[in-house]
């Protein structure tokens, strides 16, 4: 029997923990530049190390993004990319051996049919679903499609979320929590932000699931630092920029660059 | 059907029905939390209340009067059409009922900065006047190609000295501009409140745009009591968010008798597919931050919407109207570009009063509604602002030719283009 979608995000970090390091999690969307080369961009972040994948669900108006993944989502949508994109490239990282979760603004899921959506990304080898403006209030039809088909509902908490709201994402997440390591959009930043070892260190104490961390983590030293306190370090516009600069041969090298720091961090 | 008690259910949860609720990135909750108590705790602060009203009064030039528009009502049928001037207000339109309600809840919440985004540069206008006499910092995001055909309203916003922020991503206008300022607030919400500049957008702001308009309402109620002894048989206003037109219905939507008329923007038809009709061509579903009617494709990704109009090209509406629409409280219909300005042109002439283009679609409206409702009805549409920023765009539309003025360019008033 395959073990289910919650399973296998959860044997992935148990088995980062046995080797005393953080899981390195790499997100690109799909269809960016094209379908193609984004199933070619994500086998490249597996074979250079990257744990488990985020497959970005590219979507009209993306208000949490910065520059770097808006002009990679336009792209990736004037070139056709729909949910059937998404399913194609969650299903080649699945393949190849690594787990992947798919990452989407809640309407496209909505307007697909949220049993349908959980349904068929179970069956293309997805294993959760990232929902970054999905509020915990509006997202029980959600928890509940994705409990049936054993998916992981995978929140985010922020700086600015209060314990008593921490505790309540804690409880309906599965698989890991995801941690906006700042207040802003996603992009590389010179430094990391020194909100996210406290925040790392309040989800922590509502829950035993793994947190991982993201928001403008760019290179290995970063991965590093976040790598010292979080189960999970998360890198995004660093891969679409690697793979606007120097295709899979830049994302490969950049996936190892960061593996590395995650390695060598404890 | 009364409304009454669901209201009240829905608003406090910031739902009407399945819509409204909150689709933000859970960095803004604490912001929305913040922003809902400053609200409640402001209006039931009588020093709060009488700030407002002062400042409504003293400085907006409240209440507006209600003018019987009876040359213009020659041509819907002889109807009692009655505008609420809410173009007479300071800036020149409803806009300033709204933002002066936010800037105070700004100051109450010791925040610095306001941001705002705009379509029209109406919404925009209001908010850097309101930064200018509180001393507030203000930005205002505003799509590329709306800076270029409101050129008039960017001066006065920089005039004012607030920053104007081009946003050059997407289809270029009102859509785009909710996301940069959405974006902004994210990474500046301790030191910045977001005004909001319609009935759109994440609890509590569907409610307290309302709120914050519901003197329009109210005065109007008032105002054709004394006039007419009796309530008008209908309500109108275009609709692009829909703010001016939640403003007006709020003083009438518990009298059942009387019909609550909201008219979108139908661009070149909507047929074409280059329109801003969201009831007409749209479906539910999520778009920044409430479930309502969105243009849509068949993957939910945003359509771009289209309209001669800035403040109504926008691809979403406010969940309460989305409400009201399916409940059948209020009737919403789409006016295209050249019916708008052949009541822009017809307005202008037979009233002395040059209307926005936005304003120009409810007057459209009002034209067949008087022949529907025949020349005994008393209606009221809400003359939400006034024409001055959209005399270029009116100039290129008739052909007046604006350097050669002395000619005396004429407009058709039949034939439109």
């Amino acid at each position: 029997m395959s073990p289910t979608g919650v399973g296998r995000i959860g044997s992935v970090f148990a088995e980062a923990k046995s080797e005393n390091r953080a899981l390195l999690i790499g997100y690109l969307p799909a269809g960016f530049p094209t379908l193609g080369e984004s199933v070619a961009l994500v086998e490249a972040m597996c074979d250079g190390g990257v744990d488990l994948i985020e497959v970005g669900l590219p979507y009209s108006d993306p208000l949490m993004d910065g520059p770097v993944i808006q002009q990679a989502v336009d792209q990736a949508l004037s070139n056709g990319a729909t949910p059937q994109s998404v399913l194609t490239v969650v299903k080649a990282v699945s393949d190849h051996g690594v787990v992947p979760v798919v990452m989407s603004y809640w309407n496209p899921i909505e307007q697909f049919g949220i049993e349908a959506f959980a349904q068929e990304l179970r069956q293309a080898g997805g294993a959760g679903v990232i929902t970054p403006d999905l509020t915990i209030e509006e997202g029980q039809p959600w928890i509940a499609a994705a409990g049936s088909q054993e998916l992981a509902p995978i929140f985010l908490v922020a700086p600015s979320s209060t314990d008593e709201r921490i505790s309540r994402i804690a409880q309906v997440t599965q698989g890991f929590v995801y941690a906006a390591s700042t207040m802003g959009v996603t992009g590389a930043r010179d430094r990391v932000s020194n909100m996210a070892p406290q925040l790392v260190a309040r989800v922590r104490a509502s829950t035993d699931l793994p947190i991982a961390v993201g928001l403008g983590v760019s290179n290995g030293a970063q991965a590093a630092e976040i790598a010292q306190y979080a189960d999970g370090v998360i890198v995004g516009s660093a891969f679409v920029t690697a793979a606007n600069t120097g295709g899979v041969a830049a994302v490969r090298e950049l996936a190892r660059e960061l593996a590395g720091g995650v390695h060598r961090a404890r | 059907m009364s409304t009454t008690q669901a209201d009240l259910e829905t608003h406090l949860s910031g739902h009407y029905g399945p819509y409204g609720g909150r689709f933000v990135p859970e960095a803004l909750i604490s912001a929305l939390d913040q922003l809902d108590a400053a609200f409640r705790a402001g209006i039931a602060d009588p020093e709060f209340s009488s700030r407002l009203v002062d400042l409504e009064r003293d400085y907006t030039g409240r209440p507006s009067p209600l003018t019987r528009a009876r040359r213009f009502g020659e041509h819907c049928a002889g109807a009692r059409i009655y505008f609420k001037r809410e173009d007479l207000n300071h800036t020149g339109s409803h806009k300033i009922n709204n933002v002066l309600g936010q800037a105070l809840l700004a100051q109450r919440m010791g925040k610095t900065r306001i941001i705002a985004e705009t379509g029209a540069g109406q919404h925009g206008v209001a908010t850097a006047t309101a930064a200018a006499l509180l001393g507030l910092q203000c930005t205002v995001y505003m799509g590329a190609e709306d800076t270029r055909r409101q050129a008039l309203n960017v001066a006065r916003m920089k005039i004012l000295g607030a920053e104007v922020f081009s946003v050059a991503t997407g289809s270029m206008t009102l859509k785009d501009a909710i996301n940069e300022a959405m974006r902004d607030w994210v990474a500046s919400v301790d030191s910045t409140h977001y005004v909001l500049g319609t009935v759109t957008g994440p609890a509590p702001f569907p409610e307290m745009v309302r709120h914050f308009h519901s003197v329009i309402g109210r005065e109007s109620r008032e105002q054709i009591f004394a006039v007419e002894g009796r309530l008008p048989d209908a309500v109108a206003a275009c609709v692009g968010g829909g703010s001016n037109a939640m403003g007006l219905f709020s003083g009438f939507i518990d009298d059942p008798d009387v019909q609550l008329r909201g008219y979108e923007a139908g661009g070149e038809g909507v047929d074409t597919g280059r329109h801003a009709a969201r009831f007409a061509a749209g479906t539910p579903g999520v778009l920044h931050g409430a479930r309502t009617y969105v243009m849509q494709d068949e993957w939910g990704q945003t359509v771009p919407s289209h309209s001669i109009s800035a403040g109504l090209d926008y691809p979403g509406v406010g969940p309460e109207h989305a409400w009201l629409h399916d409940t059948g409280r209020a009737i919403y219909e789409s006016v295209n570009d050249s019916e708008a300005m052949d009541a822009f042109a017809l307005c202008s002439r037979s009233e002395g009063i040059i209307p926005a283009i936005e304003t120009a679609h409810g007057l459209a409206g009002v034209i067949r509604l008087g022949k529907e409702l025949g020349p005994d009805s008393v209606i009221i549409l809400n003359l939400s602002g006034r024409g001055d920023k959209d005399v270029a765009t009116a100039a290129r539309w008739f052909g007046i030719e604006l350097e050669h003025s002395e000619f005396g360019a004429s407009i058709e008033l039949s034939e439109g283009r």
